[in-house]
């Protein structure tokens, strides 16, 4: 259940953009999930409802954007289908998305 | 208020943050990766379900008389067994005990670290018995080792492969088990290691009897090379 210490991180995170804009509400969230970040969004958005009480984050919407995986070869940079799959060229497949958790955007009510 | 005709609008403001949520953790956990670095200490990261062997394998290793300075941390929800254990095997431990928290994080251990003015050749991280939330959390090791024993079942890989992706090697342990387990092949368990992540070492081990551990021990010695070399780098 680390969805709990994640949605603390982003409430945290939040905060730091409100303070900044000094901005009285947050409208919307938008967080995008890696296929392969480890991260349930069932949990991660029932964790979001529970803790965003007395938050600036209250009444916001939360918009999870599901990121799938990439593999890139990491010699000749070409797509890759996964790791048990090599490259023509003999290079090992890297990941190069879908293994993180990114607050990609926040709308905020100023005034 | 709206700022271009003062009207009492609320404005919407919409900003582009693109914030990873794990930078903070992250940072820390590069700050504890440089201490360890300068120091020439090989930090590791021991994760597995709970009851895998995690303490049991490091009291194999202190009694295996390597002749390192050995010393870690051991995370669990409540009591300080563990550490007392790993103690009593003559490593240098202490507990750290999370309350409700499924996983240890950067900023724990770096707060641990300061308990141990003198550091040792091998710090090993006993995090708490998990098999899914500890993987994420980069704590500032230099690899990951993740223990399942023949008790779990050959399909637990393919069930938590977030863990498994993330090893940088792999214990089957409880080797000694094997024999009332007919039902259980470990050739089994190394596919559905490998089918989720080819690349780590898989090494058959008991802690009790000693079966493998001087395959463990040679890992260790080569990754504690490794980070000599580092340190002459730093």
């Amino acid at each position: 259940m680390h969805e709990y210490s994640i949605v603390e991180a982003l409430l945290e995170n939040v905060q730091e953009h409100v303070d900044r804009a000094r901005a009285r509400s947050v409208r919307k969230l938008v967080v995008s999930v890696g296929e392969r970040a480890g991260l349930d969004t069932v949990l991660f958005r029932r964790a979001f409802e529970t803790f965003r009480e007395r938050t600036p984050c209250e009444h916001a919407e939360l918009d999870v954007i599901d990121v799938p995986v990439r593999w890139e070869c990491a010699r000749c940079g070409r797509g890759a289908a996964g790791p048990l799959a090599p490259c023509a060229c003999g290079g090992r497949a890297k990941l190069v998305s879908g293994d993180d958790i990114v607050l990609e955007r926040i709308e905020m009510e100023v005034g | 208020m709206c700022v271009e005709c003062g009207c009492g609008d609320v404005e919407i403001v919409s900003v582009e943050a693109h914030d990873r949520l794990l930078a903070k953790n992250d940072a820390v956990a590069r700050h504890n990766r440089e201490h360890f670095a300068e120091h020439g200490v090989l930090a590791l990261n021991i994760m597995g379900s709970p009851g895998s062997g995690k303490t049991a394998l490091l009291e194999a290793t202190a009694r295996a008389a390597t002749g390192w300075r050995l010393a870690g941390v051991s995370g669990d929800l409540a009591t300080d067994r563990d550490a007392v254990r790993l103690t009593q095997s003559g490593i240098d431990a202490r507990s750290i005990t999370t309350g409700t928290a499924c996983h240890l994080d950067a900023k724990m251990i770096h707060e641990a670290l300061h308990e141990f003015p003198h550091l040792p050749e091998i710090f090993f991280v006993e995090n708490v018995g998990n098999l899914v939330c500890p993987a994420i959390y980069d704590l500032g090791q230099a690899a990951n080792v993740v223990l399942l024993s023949v008790t779990e079942g050959e399909d637990k890989p393919l069930k938590y492969p977030v863990m498994f992706q993330h090893a940088d090697l792999v214990l089957i342990t409880k080797m000694d088990l094997l024999r009332a387990l007919p039902e259980v092949s470990v050739r089994a368990m190394r596919s559905a290691i490998a089918s989720v992540n080819p690349v780590p070492p898989v090494l058959e081990v008991s802690a009790r009897t000693g079966e493998g551990l001087d395959a463990w021990i040679d890992w260790l010695r080569l990754r504690r090379a490794n980070a000599v070399r580092e340190e002459a780098v730093s």
